[in-house]
């Protein structure tokens, strides 16, 4: 008898106990981040458990591909969905975003996080009418990165400041079929993030531009036709297979299995081609400016992945937190310390490039010239009415660089030729600035 | 027999479920025809809340009208129809094959049914990184193996394989519903037919097809009910592009990509009214079969 009620009692009482820890749980905040699957991101998510330590705010994590993310993130906010305390969007959806008033401004910064150490580039791109609306957790700019050994087997010498030509040689050069050696790696994949930026930047190197002064679409004049035969001609002769599928993610894995001679794209990607845990060609990568046509405008472009709350959250002030420890100088320091400054998330804050020991870093310099070469508000040859070099910052263009970036691919795959492909960009272009009123 | 009492019991007692699938039903046919006649761009700052412009039938003018619905009417026919060949005709083979005694048939039974219980995304993956990638792909080895340049399958083909990777993962069920409708073939008619002197294809063509005729019939229904709504693997493997983009992608890309709910919502009536022919002359023409 006596034991039963003994029984009976600690029963009740781990039931007690068991309860209350249930309760404290349900009480502990928690907030959901949505982000994209890039290595910089996917580092951060190792540390989220140091947050969590030092403030108690649980963190869940909804990684994404970029095309996918953009989808999930803008459907959210339409919708007023609340899925996410935290997005990770860029420098195309802040201002909009911003100005359409979904987006918590971040005026109440800790005076410890030094909001005027971010790099005025990105300051501006993620800001509307001067209020900041998003913080970068990295900031990039394009770059080539090439192979050295393969360049002096090509008894070739890579200037800072190459040329499309240059790179169109240099790539026809490097090729080796027998061996899977691709000269050049580019994206081709449709998606105005993906493909649809990278043919930008190109066109503007080239002189074209999307849109006159009027809003016309500008894919009937001949600087398109020319970047865009240019780039299908040199990756016939000189890039991988099946290119047409590739983005970032696919050239980064083709380059880091050494299979590309060179590769233009993000400067972030710096950090990932030149770890020797996830590269085979680590020590043997260095890097230059964008190419140009002489111009004037190299094929850079400027872009932030930045941390914003959307404004339907009920955890803003948790978000804040979250936000302040992830873009600060502090995270910054936490990942030099454990993974060496070569890993840390780039293109953000100046006194980043001030750090000694980050100048040492290959492409540090090469990183912060690239940015500064960019210029949003003047991203063309000939006068535009938009801001946005990758992009232009109207909300109907991730629609329409979608549909425009499926047809380059097609043309890219060989479905369509390169006129055919600026034809129908050029119609769905004008028909959809036509709905949308700009004509 | 059913009383009246127990009619009215039974029928009291299917409401909720009956209220719950038609409301499950009517609640997002009603709101796509009422934002189909709608300005809704939500970029644009048009909400619900605000109210939106009336603006007749202009998102089903446009949407007809894009340069894009026809590729995507037929490129959705084209995949249906694609996939409702292989898997009825691979199916076929394989309930036979599957209905033939030998030592471990148990296991490849479930071997064969294993695709249809993966996820269409995880398929899509794995088919786009593992087989069909042009560097890294097994096909690509294998090509390279026999001296050939391998394939770039999702651009060079890119129709052809969607096709190839939705009947992969739509073959099993084609299959189960088969070899169920073989298993209840007399077999004494088929020894009949073989003492008679009936070659084998005269026996399938005579004998087995027939019998199998309701069989497929069910298959074909079902499955295009499923396929008319193929998504997943277009999302994961092409994105739409070199001319995979289904009707239904068109409509989510219009939606999402472009935001534009109005547009959309009348690319998704047109998308009812289309199922909805298809449906009848399916019900027509092959649906006969049922009655018999």
């Amino acid at each position: 008898m006596y034991l039963k009620t003994a029984l009976g009692a600690s029963s009740a009482l781990a039931l007690c106990v068991a309860a209350t820890a249930a309760m404290a749980e349900s009480h502990a905040t928690t907030i959901t981040i949505a982000t994209v699957n890039n290595g910089d991101m996917i580092r951060m998510q190792g540390y989220t458990d140091q947050f969590t330590d030092q403030t108690g705010i649980n963190v869940e994590w909804v990684t994404l591909e970029e095309n996918v993310l953009r989808q999930r993130v803008t459907t959210d906010i339409t919708t007023n969905g609340g899925q996410f305390d935290i997005m990770t969007i860029g420098m195309y959806e802040t201002p909009i975003w911003g100005a359409n008033g979904w987006l918590v401004p971040l005026d109440n910064l800790s005076e410890e996080y030094d909001v005027d150490d971010i790099l005025p580039a990105m300051r501006g791109g993620l800001s509307h009418d001067g209020t900041l609306y998003a913080a970068p957790f990295y900031g990039e700019s394009s770059m080539v990165m090439y192979r050295t050994d393969l360049m002096e087997a090509a008894g070739l010498e890579m200037p800072d400041a190459p040329t499309w030509e240059f790179i169109r040689e240099a790539a026809a050069a490097m090729t080796d079929r027998e061996n899977d050696i691709n000269g050049i790696c580019l994206r081709g994949k449709a998606g105005w993030g993906e493909g649809g930026a990278f043919i930008t930047v190109t066109a503007n190197s080239f002189g074209a531009r999307w849109f006159d002064e009027d809003w016309n679409a500008q894919f009937d004049q001949p600087e398109w036709a020319e970047a865009l035969n240019f780039f299908v001609d040199m990756m016939s002769e000189s890039g991988p297979p099946g290119y047409a599928t590739n983005g970032f993610n696919e050239n980064l894995s083709l380059f880091q299995q050494g299979r590309c001679g060179m590769w233009i794209d993000a400067t972030v990607a710096a950090s990932f081609v030149t770890n020797p845990d996830d590269s085979t060609v680590a020590d043997s990568v260095s890097f230059a400016l964008a190419p140009d046509t002489g111009l004037g405008k190299r094929s850079n472009w400027l872009w932030a992945w930045a941390l914003a709350i959307p404004a339907g959250t009920q955890q803003a002030d948790a978000a804040l937190q979250f936000i302040e420890w992830a873009t600060s100088t502090g995270y910054i320091e936490l990942v030099a310390e454990n993974e060496g400054w070569a890993n840390v998330p780039p293109g953000a804050r100046t006194s980043l490039y001030e750090t000694p020991e980050y100048q040492e870093v290959p492409f540090a310099q090469m990183t912060l010239d690239s940015i500064n070469a960019a210029d949003p508000t003047n991203p063309t040859v000939d006068p535009v009415p938009y801001v946005g070099i990758q992009f232009v910052a109207i909300p109907e263009f991730a629609g329409i660089a979608t549909e425009v970036s499926q047809e380059f691919s097609a043309a890219y795959a060989g479905q369509q030729t390169v006129e055919e492909a600026l034809e129908n960009a050029q119609a769905l272009t004008n028909d959809a600035m036509e709905a949308a009123g700009y004509r | 027999m059913a009383t009246q009492h127990s009619r009215s019991a039974a029928r009291l007692m299917m409401a909720p479920a009956v209220i719950l699938l038609l409301g499950w039903m009517l609640v997002p046919l009603t709101m796509t025809l009422y934002f189909s006649f709608k300005r809704y761009l939500p970029m644009r700052g048009d909400s619900l809340e605000r109210g939106l412009d009336w603006v007749g039938f202009e998102n089903y003018v446009r949407f007809i009208g894009s340069s894009s619905f026809w590729p995507s009417v037929q490129a959705t026919l084209l995949i249906v129809g694609g996939v409702l060949v292989i898997t009825v005709v691979l199916g076929v083979l394989l309930a036979i094959l599957l209905d033939q005694p030998f030592w471990g048939q148990g296991i490849v039974r479930i071997l064969v049914i294993a695709p249809f219980f993966v996820m269409p995304t995880v398929t899509a993956l794995v088919w786009k990184n593992m087989f069909m990638d042009p560097v890294n792909g097994m096909f690509a080895h294998l090509w390279r193996f026999f001296g050939a340049e391998p394939v770039s399958w999702l651009s060079d083909a890119p129709v052809e394989s969607i096709i190839l990777i939705v009947s992969w993962q739509w073959l099993p069920f084609a299959t189960l519903i088969l070899l169920t409708a073989i298993q209840s073939l007399d077999s004494e008619q088929l020894e009949a037919a073989e003492m008679d002197g009936a070659p084998v294809l005269a026996r399938f063509f005579y004998i087995v097809l027939p019998h199998l005729g309701r069989a497929i019939t069910i298959v074909i229904l079902i499955q295009t009910i499923f396929l008319l709504s193929i998504f997943a693997e277009i999302f994961v493997t092409t994105g739409g592009s070199f001319g995979t983009r289904t009707l239904t992608y068109l409509i989510f890309q219009r939606v999402v990509d472009s935001q534009n709910i109005g547009l959309g919502s009348a690319g998704g009536v047109y998308a009812i009214i289309l199922a909805n022919i298809i449906a009848l002359f399916l019900m027509r023409i092959v649906g006969k079969n049922l009655d018999r």
